[in-house]
């Protein structure tokens, strides 16, 4: 199995190569089966290859395909290393993004570029799993952009529309922020380390760097920027809400496998420079529990149905973030791949909706949705369950319910981060639920058109089922005490011992994260079915009113940004209009072209004249001759 | 020859070759200015016969010699273009042949 390792990732890559350069010649049919195809024994290669891990527990498993250069001494290759870490998400990745892929192609099923949207599918994929797969932080950096590159692509894949290019523009943009902090991150590791091979970084690291010096906090940060612009976490997180521009599969794929769970890779990948430096730790935990609060803020006011969910994706980042944060790496991770599975699955959902309303995505304007399809509201439910963590039956509790308790009792654990998770949960349980009951009760507003078929319920039913039982691989000690998760991963990354005194009491913490996703629900009911009349009393109060906008525009971050860098470079680079530098070479041109004009006038076509010329040349070139 | 004879020649070879360039210049008819660039030539030559005697060496008149044929080239080409110019313009006027000014 470990030779196949290169198909991996090849087979996107293939499937991306044949459909840009056939894509349009072939049937639809053809596109349909290589773009899904190519990532489909890509996730059957990656769940035969994990079933034997799994029996196996190799360390990892290594493939060299060959020397990419080599530049004085620099010889990165193109080489896969597959860790369990690597393999969590490499499942993910291939395993949701080939069910995306598969009802991607109902939903683009009358589009005229379909071809072009599954080579550009297939590209995204194949370069998020370069980067999971790398085995040197230069073959990282290569995936990374490939995905920066792809999200552009597809976010602006309805190009005719003015405004879906500029929210392209702006996600590329804004990542490459980010991008450039960590690509000097990598040149300060290159320069300290003389490579970049991932391993080698990992050990020499302690033996380098003493714990808390200067490099290793100033490495970090630059990485912790490169992840942040990348997953969409404050500052650098405006570009996430508009990126729901696109095809709602993209949004999925964005959302759920790829591109926003890179940082979360790439600091967990990292966690020894991160542990190295415990100042930038504790700023990753910080920056994601601020995110989650602003983000769950954001989202409970929002009417689009995919910018409720694009908002939650922030907040739920930032969870991981808050748990890679605090030390609880394999918390971190679990709660990405639970994540994975609803956040795809509520995403695939809303395509359905959207779908079946003629690309309706207000929610004010849904509703009542329940009986007319059932499949989507059940499975829809089981999703938010699992993003609102309603207790025991769902997955997204334990994993939420993990990084709630490192986030208190862990070593960096303390009580504001506990508090502010607690505070994102109540609040995502309100959104969530909002959500639900806007879109599926109430009274029927819109005519529905397309009820989905068997391709888009399929992959919907596999998710929900995941998004259900993929929690009781890792339950709490005191509740089943399943750690197979947490097993998986121990080789890789550290483990987290709880705090003594706290643990004891370890179940009111559970009750109380269980109690506080029930009464956000009540809440949503309360407001959205019971009595709707609360709610019209708290739009008549002008401070509400001034909050909610000031919420829905996302606590004025574009705006912010536009007052602070846009504004400002426009305004310097009008300054600057007519190029200073520029005017020197506009000079020259000036100058050669008064000779021009003073040498043609001498070419007048009076023969007498040139002779003269002649004369007067050669007097003066003799002259000089016999006198110097 | 003597030193006086040759200041004598190279004296008669400039005076030819002035009387040239300033007939090529003042001219406007173009076969005078054809003429004029001919004296020229034979002031060239006569100063070469003249150096060679100095030096008593047959450069001097191999000089001459190329110059008289290439002087015998430079009139066909010459009275070629004349004739071209004057079927044109049915003038021989210099200045009115003037069309090709930058």
């Amino acid at each position: 199995m470990e030779n196949l390792l290169w198909l991996i990732p090849a087979l996107p890559f293939l499937g991306a190569l044949l459909l840009i350069l056939f894509g349009t010649r072939l049937s639809r049919m053809l596109v349909a089966i290589l773009g899904v195809g190519s990532v489909g024994i890509s996730a059957l290669i990656t769940i035969l290859l994990g079933l034997e891990f799994l029996a196996n527990r190799p360390e990892f498993y290594h493939q060299e395909v060959w020397q990419w250069f080599n530049v004085a001494g620099f010889t990165p290759s193109i080489a896969f290393h597959i860790d369990a870490l690597s393999l969590v998400f490499v499942f993910v990745i291939t395993f949701v993004g080939a069910l995306i892929h598969l009802y991607a192609t109902a939903y683009m099923a009358e589009d005229q570029d379909f071809s072009r949207f599954f080579a550009c599918m297939n590209l995204f994929v194949g370069s998020m799993l370069m980067l999971v797969m790398a085995d040197n932080l230069l073959l990282l950096y290569l995936g990374w952009e490939g995905v920066g590159l792809c999200s552009y692509l597809l976010i602006g894949f309805w190009y005719k529309e003015p405004k879906n290019g500029y929210a392209a523009r702006k996600a590329f943009i804004i990542t490459r922020v980010g991008d450039t902090a960590m690509a000097i991150g990598l040149f300060m590791l290159f320069q300290a380390f003389g490579t970049l091979h991932i391993q080698t970084i990992l050990t020499e690291a302690p033996q380098a760097w003493s714990v808390g010096s200067q490099m290793a906090v100033i490495v970090a940060l630059l990485l912790l920027g490169g992840a942040v612009g990348k997953s969409g976490q404050l500052p650098l997180q405006t570009w996430l809400p508009d990126a729901m521009a696109g095809p709602t599969p993209v949004s999925a794929l964005i959302h759920a496998a790829t591109m926003v769970t890179a940082g979360v890779y790439l600091i967990a990948r990292m966690y020894v420079i991160f542990e190295l430096a415990p100042l930038a730790q504790t700023i990753v935990a910080i920056v994601g529990a601020v995110t989650l609060l602003l983000a769950g803020f954001s989202a409970l006011t929002q009417y689009d149905l995919k910018r409720v969910l694009a908002y939650s994706t922030i907040s739920q980042i930032g969870y991981m973030f808050l748990a890679l944060g605090v030390g609880a790496w394999s918390a971190g991770i679990f709660h990405f791949m639970i994540h994975g599975f609803f956040k795809a699955l509520l995403f695939l959902c809303a395509g359905a909706i959207i779908m079946a309303l003629h690309h309706e995505q207000d929610m004010r304007k849904m509703g009542g949705l329940r009986h007319k399809m059932p499949v989507v509201y059940w499975t829809f439910l089981i999703g938010a369950a699992s993003l609102a963590a309603l207790p025991i039956i769902t997955a997204g509790f334990y994993s939420k319910d993990q990084i709630l308790w490192y986030a208190l009792a862990g070593e960096n654990g303390n009580m504001w981060l506990y508090l502010a998770g607690l505070a994102g949960a109540f609040i995502t349980s309100i959104y969530t639920f909002r959500m639900v009951f806007m879109t599926f009760f109430g009274e029927s507003k819109t005519h529905l058109e397309h009820p989905p078929g068997k391709v888009i319920t399929i992959p919907l039913i596999i998710l929900a089922i995941l998004s259900l039982v993929g929690g009781f691989i890792e339950l709490p000690h005191n509740f089943g005490h399943v750690v197979l998760f947490s097993d998986l991963l121990a080789p890789v990354l550290p483990g987290i011992s709880a705090n003594e005194g706290l643990a004891a009491n370890e179940w009111l913490f559970q009750l109380l994260a269980a109690v506080v996703s029930l009464g956000g629900v009540f809440v949503a009911y309360l407001f959205y079915i019971k009595s709707p009349q609360l709610l019209t009393s708290i739009e008549r109060s002008e401070f509400a009113m001034a909050l909610h906008r000031f919420w829905h525009s996302g606590w004025g971050f574009d705006a912010l940004y536009d007052a602070l860098i846009v504004r400002s470079y426009v305004f310097i680079s009008k300054l600057n209009k007519r190029d200073f530098i520029d005017s020197f070479y506009t000079g020259l041109a000036r100058l050669a072209e008064g000779f021009h004009v003073m040498f043609s006038e001498t070419q007048n076509g009076v023969l007498r004249n040139y002779v003269a010329g002649i004369v007067v040349g050669a007097i003066m070139i003799l002259t000089i001759s016999l006198f110097l | 020859m003597t030193p006086a004879h040759m200041e004598a020649a190279l004296m008669l070879a400039g005076v030819l070759f002035m009387l040239g360039l300033i007939s090529v210049l003042i001219r406007r008819n173009i076969i005078f200015m054809l003429i004029s660039v001919e004296i020229m030539l034979n002031a060239a030559g006569l100063a070469f016969i003249v150096a060679g005697t100095k030096w008593v060496q047959p450069d001097g008149q191999v000089m001459f010699i190329f110059i008289l044929t290439m002087a015998a080239a430079e009139v066909s080409v010459g009275l070629a273009l004349i004739l071209q110019i004057y079927h044109q313009l049915k003038t021989l006027d210099s200045d009115a042949a003037n069309l090709m000014k930058g």
